[in-house]
């Protein structure tokens, strides 16, 4: 018998049977597949090409980005958040660096928060572009992929104006933002949301009302909003499912208050429903971005932190809507330099675990399907 | 040796294909032009596919290889030769050897009934279409094997879906081609050439390829126009179910990247990899032949009743009978082959005043002209009238069948990828009912002053 230890719990259940003599066939797919976007592996037991069950290996990419934490300073872990969700890498910045502010006791001025607000939705709307573009591909529409890469490149020349960088930003700081807005920042917002309006306008003319891509998302991947709340789904996978629940509205943080937006709501909680609300979610996003920059306050960029932040000690949790649901931070503090314990609750590991129960009894092609619809970013889910 | 120039040139006369005339020699030269032809196709059709994918998906595609990426398929069919072939530990070694051949030689051996033209063909089969259909077929059996024999998950079930796939669009197909069939002997009775009852006569229905486009120039109307909307019902599941049995997108299952990596090819590499490729392209090119062949007219130009008020053209080389009056019509689309090369030949032309200018792209540029040049020679040619009465049904039938291929491209650019039990139930549930009906409708229309004459009493 083989080592116990390499076994995975699938396959003590079914124990030695090759695929021939048995009805069900075990398949890896993963870590080396094109559509588990990166280094997710799924075991499949398939009836056919029916799905009886599938366990997901994760751990591929784990960096130990919890546990780095903790032997850097506040300041120091700053960037690392950024290369959880690297497709949303702002986001991740954003809970990060209120979660240490609201240990400090600090908050960020007007100005900085409306700049992290577009900078956010801007964000936002980049992973969703990927999202849509590699979700698409998944499927067999290889196209929408480069019309969403194409304008989503104008989102990351917008970022590299603004700090250099494009994917992994670290575009702010605890206690505010280290850069101004750049001479020209409005006016590169606005001209992006007036170009991008009409790009939406034409991935959903790809797709919206396409009879193949209905018939692969309606009625595929099913899931209540019970089962979301029960399994902590959050982000638009729960939306989608009827839950009016964002952040944003439930318990603004930044200054989502002062805006006007609305949260999208789907009824049937299936994968074309997962599309169109976030297919308005980039809508809504453009809305945000369209008042927030009419309205940037002057004023400094940086509340008053002290050079070596000493939080008192204490413990904080602190949640934010990322493109993907909640990102939470929890951050327990020992008065020290470095924080005790970082853990972060990422949106993508959660939502993965839904994977099996909106799978079971669809078909191979399905997992795919939702694989992609879930958004996940292993870089997260391992983090 | 004097007999065997005679033995040559006799073909030349005779208004047979090189099978038909009993002519080794000139069958042995037609099978090396097809199969030739063929591959240049299938590297041309390379190259056209990722340019105009890319051109669709904002992006310019091969660049670097030649100029704007012309030498690309040549560089990527070297790259293919040179690669490690990789037989998998555990495979059938045997089966896994031979599956690409079955595959390329089922792909292949369907174009010895491809009419290019009337005399333009390896043979003429009488039973040409059956032929066709039933070779094409067995390329499924090289996919099956190849699946099975790769010991691996995903080509096994790669192979079982398009095995699955093959077999099911194989009988909306074949229900669409009947329709045809029936259509080259059932005609409009006012004419009186196109009864039932005409056996033996020139009227009479056929299987034969070039009789079908025959029966179409003679009825003076492509099959998909025919009893219309009929012909063009039939066309469109032929056109869909090709799609499928050829495996692309959106029926590209059994390939599908995302879900099984790619499918029953998974554990191939190299020229073995590379065989199937061919194998796939040149399926798209015979099945899109078929699809010429019966509804557009094969070799046919477009309007081939129309000839227009009759001139004599002037014949310059070689002198041939001067006499002989052509319609104007005629004319004007015997023009169109030269005047589509030099189109291409001008393009080629205005892009080369567009390339960069720096001495870095000199080889490039004149590589291009040269390629634009010799567009333009062929397009020359062309003008002459001995060429251009041999070769102007070639182009008809080419410029038909690249239209499909561009069709399959701009399948591939727009639409996401069935799942497997839609495509079934697609197959099954609504193209097999349509193609059913079709058949009886067919009938029906086709004898309806038959039956009309069962009620009023005597047959005309």
């Amino acid at each position: 018998m083989t080592d116990p230890n390499t076994l995975s719990p699938l396959d003590l259940e079914t124990p030695d049977k090759t695929f021939l003599d048995a009805n069900e066939l075990v398949i890896n797919m993963g870590p080396q597949h094109p559509a588990t976007h990166g280094v997710l592996r799924v075991i499949l037991r398939l009836d056919g090409e029916k799905v009886l069950g599938l366990e997901c290996v994760i751990g591929y990419l784990h960096r130990g980005v919890e546990k780095i934490a903790e032997h850097r300073t506040y300041t120091m872990f700053n960037p690392y958040v950024d290369r959880m969700d690297y497709v949303a890498a702002v986001s991740n910045g954003l809970g990060y660096c209120e979660a240490v502010e609201k240990l400090l006791s600090v908050e960020a001025p007007p100005r900085a928060q409306y700049i992290r607000v577009i900078l956010t939705e801007l964000n936002r709307m980049a992973s969703h572009q990927l999202w849509l573009g590699t979700h698409a591909l998944d499927i067999g529409a290889i196209t929408p992929l480069f019309y969403t890469f194409r304008d989503r490149e104008e989102i990351l020349k917008i970022y590299e104006k603004y700090c250099g960088a494009r994917l992994t930003t670290h575009a702010f700081r605890i206690g505010g933002l280290q850069y101004e807005a750049y001479d020209g920042f409005e006016k590169d917002v606005k001209n992006f949301v007036n170009f991008v309006k009409s790009k939406i306008d034409e991935y959903e003319e790809l797709l919206t009302t396409n009879r193949i891509w209905l018939e692969r998302t309606k009625g595929v991947g099913v899931i209540s909003g019970k089962d979301c709340i029960a399994l902590g789904v959050t982000g638009p996978v729960l939306r989608a499912s009827g839950v009016r629940w964002d952040i944003r509205k439930a318990l603004p943080y930044a200054n989502y208050k002062n805006f006007d937006f609305e949260i999208p709501v789907g009824q049937n909680g299936d994968t074309y429903d997962r599309y169109l609300v976030r297919m308005v979610e980039m809508r809504q996003s453009l809305r945000i971005i369209e008042q927030a920059v009419e309205g940037i306050p002057a004023g400094p960029i940086m509340a008053k932190v002290p050079k070596v932040m000493k939080p008192p000690v204490g413990e904080v949790y602190h949640s934010i809507e990322a493109p993907k649901g909640e990102l939470g931070y929890f951050i327990v503090s020992d008065g020290s330099t470095q924080p005790y314990r970082v853990r972060v609750r990422p949106p993508s590991f959660v939502n993965l675990q839904a994977l099996d129960v909106m799978c079971r009894g669809q078909l191979v092609a399905d997992v795919i399907a939702v694989i992609g619809t879930l958004d996940i970013v292993l870089g997260e889910v391992d983090r | 040796m004097h007999d065997f120039i005679q033995y040559i040139q006799s073909y030349l006369d005779s208004d047979k294909t090189p099978g038909g005339a009993g002519n080794i020699f000139w069958a042995t030269v037609y099978i090396l032009l097809v199969f030739g032809g063929l591959s240049v196709a299938v590297i041309a059709m390379n190259w056209l596919e990722r340019k105009i994918l890319a051109h669709m998906q904002v992006r310019l595609g091969p660049m670097r290889v030649g100029p704007h990426g012309l030498l690309q398929p040549i560089a990527d069919a070297l790259k293919l030769l040179l690669k490690e072939d990789i037989i998998p530990a555990e495979a059938d070694k045997i089966v896994f050897w031979i599956a690409p051949f079955i595959v390329t030689l089922a792909a292949f051996t369907v174009f010895v009934v491809v009419p290019f033209g009337p005399t333009h063909a390896i043979t003429d089969m009488n039973i040409g279409i059956l032929f066709m259909l039933g070779v094409s077929s067995l390329s499924v059996l090289g996919i099956v094997t190849a699946g099975w024999a790769s010991n691996s998950h995903y080509p096994l079930i790669g192979a079982l879906r398009s095995s699955a796939q093959m077999v099911s669009y194989e009988v909306a197909m074949g229900l669409a081609v009947v329709s045809v069939i029936m259509m080259t002997s059932l005609g409009s009775l006012a004419t009186g050439l196109y009864g039932v009852g005409n056996v033996g006569s020139q009227a009479s229905g056929t299987l034969s390829m070039i009789g079908i486009v025959q029966a179409q120039q003679a009825q003076g109307v492509w099959f998909i126009f025919k009893f219309f909307p009929l012909g063009l019902i039939a066309f469109a599941i032929f056109a869909i179910a090709m799609v499928a049995e050829t495996n692309r997108a959106p029926f590209d299952l059994p390939e599908a990247e995302s879900e099984l990596t790619a499918g029953f090819h998974t554990e191939y590499s190299g020229f073995r990899w590379s065989l199937f490729f061919l194998a796939e392209y040149s399926a798209m090119i015979a099945v899109s032949s078929i699809a010429v062949t019966l509804w557009l007219g094969g070799w046919l130009r477009p309007f081939p009743g129309v000839h227009g008020p009759s001139i004599a053209i002037p014949h310059i080389w070689p002198p041939a009978d001067p006499s002989a009056p052509t319609g104007r019509l005629d004319f004007v689309f015997a023009l169109c082959p030269g005047i589509a090369f030099l189109l291409l030949g001008a393009m080629c032309f205005y892009n080369v005043q567009r390339m960069p200018q720096h001495p870095l792209f000199k080889i490039q540029t004149m590589g291009l002209a040269g390629f634009g040049a010799t567009l333009g020679l062929i397009g020359l040619a062309m003008f002459i009238p001995a060429v251009r009465d041999r070769v102007e049904d070639i182009f008809w039938f080419s410029a038909k069948v690249a239209a499909f291929m561009y069709l399959y491209i701009w399948y591939r650019g727009t639409f996401p990828r069935y799942r497997f039990d839609q495509l079934m139930k697609v197959g099954w549930k609504v193209l097999l009912p349509i193609g059913l009906a079709l058949l009886i409708l067919t009938a029906v229309v086709g004898m309806r002053a038959e039956i009309w004459a069962q009620f009023t009493g005597g047959l005309r």
